[in-house]
């Protein structure tokens, strides 16, 4: 059976010509970069090589460039190293409800632990947040603004440059540009960021390697101890084949119309064709590889494994697949009920993807969702008529 | 398969789950139960028809159900409808959970609320039968109703305090 992979918000496979640069890092130049002697020398120098790619794609300096496992890591060294390093006042953090659990789960732990006061910030029903919220949210004792650049889950391009500009390098402003990589301008200083995270295996690079930007001079302590790697700011063996992998990577990325035209087609198809469905989340302010839809009557986690016995990869914010009970937090900020949450599908394009590939798994969506809807009948009317 | 790894169903749960048994309405059932909320995502509907065996005990004679639901939602329907069906009310209303899960070939940790729900929700039709017929079973087939919502409740609690993300990956 032909297997469509359409959960590149998810993961993206490494790319060959990615793949060929990693390989000689495993067995043939697999020294530490800590090392003194020549192995550690060239495995070092490839470090610092991957460095000046990477600085030359966000237009920042080498310096400003570390290396993590991943935009996990990033994120939560930001969190937590902004929150430490300010206590001599109890800092105050802006942050979004939208934000991936990685932002927002160490905001909750900044707070629990009483090293920062945090407010979340509510997107509008198409997912956007407003600049003009997070200029309101500013307290005197507010250190960080941390808003990403585009959601992971509705594909939501935030106003990241404007926020910036209201900022005006006063306040520490961070971004977690994962989704966004791929697809928008990371220049950091158009941005106006002192942080932004990112990840490797979303943009066609291996799995287990990020990179958080740091501007020059930002006031953050480091959270992981144990080593004098990244300047003393990030403990922990480089992990090289990663490294070289997350560069090249980014050297290969490559803007072209051709996804948007695919998505576009997707979302006419659905819409027109599949009875009471809906997109969530702004269709023009919006990443060029993401759908997310709404089917009333049917729950998320069967319309993805019917599609999945027919090869077809995709997501969903319900709880059912969540194994917690709740439904996306994204889905239910932007306003979605529960009901609509647990019948939603995420679906995310690729840089392989076809058109074909698109209108079959129209037709298979079609389908599933007919075949779900004959099973739960009208029980949610029924239901909704009682109570 | 490829969808091992998106949860850990058994390949009796997903059959059931492709093919579900006993789908769709009756025409003046004798007996409907509808459990489940949308908050939580599952919704759960039995219709049952009574009739008599040879020893004129009254027996399911046929059930059918809907369900708007997860994977685990769908196939503990199925089953229990299976299970329930050409049994005797008294047999029927002794279905346990675990005989639900069993037929099922096991349900991972967080989905057995969805057989505590299919559990009750047959249980109700059976009720709502004996509350328009005077028969003299009702109290006993109530009070078994009732301890199900009772652990359907907990299980919801479990699940909920295992805050792990695997089935989607963002």
């Amino acid at each position: 059976m032909k297997r469509i992979y359409l959960d590149h918000a998810a993961t993206t496979p490494v790319d060959k010509r990615v793949l060929k640069a990693m390989l000689p890092y495993f067995t043939q130049k697999y020294g530490n970069p800590m090392s003194l002697h020549s192995f550690g020398q060239e495995a070092q120098k490839a470090v610092e090589a991957a460095r000046i790619k990477a600085a030359k794609f966000f237009n920042c300096s080498p310096e400003e460039i570390f290396f993590t496992s991943g935009a996990t890591e990033s994120n939560n060294w930001v969190i937590k190293g902004v929150a430490k390093a300010h206590q001599s006042k109890k800092p105050h953090i802006v942050t979004s409800a939208i934000e991936h659990h990685c932002v927002l789960e160490a905001c909750q732990s900044v707070e629990k632990e009483g090293l920062a006061e945090v407010t979340y910030l509510k997107p509008d029903s198409r997912g956007i947040i407003s600049s003009e919220s997070v200029r309101k949210a500013i307290k005197n004792n507010t250190v960080l603004v941390s808003v990403m650049y585009v959601n992971n889950e509705i594909g939501t391009k935030e106003p990241v440059e404007e926020i910036g500009k209201i900022l005006e390098g006063k306040i520490l402003f961070h971004t977690d540009a994962t989704q966004a990589v791929s697809y928008f301008d990371c220049d950091v200083k158009k941005l106006g960021v002192d942080f932004l995270s990112m990840s490797g295996h979303k943009i066609y690079g291996p799995k287990g390697v990020g990179i958080l930007y740091v501007k020059k001079g930002s006031s953050i302590s480091r959270i992981q101890e144990g080593g004098a790697q990244e300047r003393e700011m990030r403990a922990g063996t480089h992990n090289v084949p990663g490294i070289v992998g997350l560069a090249k990577a980014l050297e290969l990325i490559k803007k072209d119309k051709k996804i948007l035209q695919l998505r576009n087609h997707l979302i006419s198809r659905i819409l027109k064709e599949v009875p009471s469905s809906r997109l969530n989340g702004s269709l023009d302010k919006r990443s060029p590889n993401n759908a997310n839809f709404t089917f009333n009557n049917i729950e998320g986690e069967s319309l993805v494994m019917l599609l999945d016995k027919e090869g077809i990869a995709s997501s969903t914010g319900s709880a059912c697949s969540s194994r917690s009970l709740e439904p996306s937090h994204v889905l239910s900020a932007i306003g979605l009920k529960p009901e609509e949450a647990h019948g939603s599908l995420r679906l995310t394009l690729g840089k392989d993807t076809t058109k074909k590939d698109i209108d079959f798994t129209v037709e298979k969506i079609k389908k599933a969702v007919a075949k779900l809807r004959e099973i739960s009948g009208n029980v949610l009317e029924e239901y909704e008529q009682l109570h | 398969m490829f969808w091992k790894n998106m949860n850990n169903y058994t390949k009796k749960t997903l059959n059931q789950f492709l093919k579900p048994k006993n789908r769709g309405k009756i025409k003046n059932p004798d007996g409907v139960g509808m459990v489940g909320n949308p908050v939580c995502g599952d919704l759960m509907k039995v219709y049952i028809k009574v009739g008599e065996n040879k020893k004129k005990e009254e027996t399911i004679k046929d059930i059918k159900f809907e369900t708007l639901g997860c994977v685990a939602a769908v196939a503990s329907s199925s089953i229990t409808t299976e299970l329930a069906k050409d049994k005797t009310l008294k047999e029927a209303s002794k279905i346990t959970k675990d005989e639900i899960v069993k037929g099922l070939g096991g349900l991972p940790k967080e989905k057995v609320h969805c057989s505590v729900l299919a559990n009750q929700a047959l249980k109700k039709a059976i009720d709502d039968y004996y509350s328009k017929s005077p028969a003299s079973s009702a109290a006993s087939a109530k009070s078994s109703a009732s301890s199900s919502a009772k652990s359907a409740a907990s299980a919801r609690g479990r699940s909920k305090r295992t805050r792990s993300r695997a089935g989607k990956a963002f």
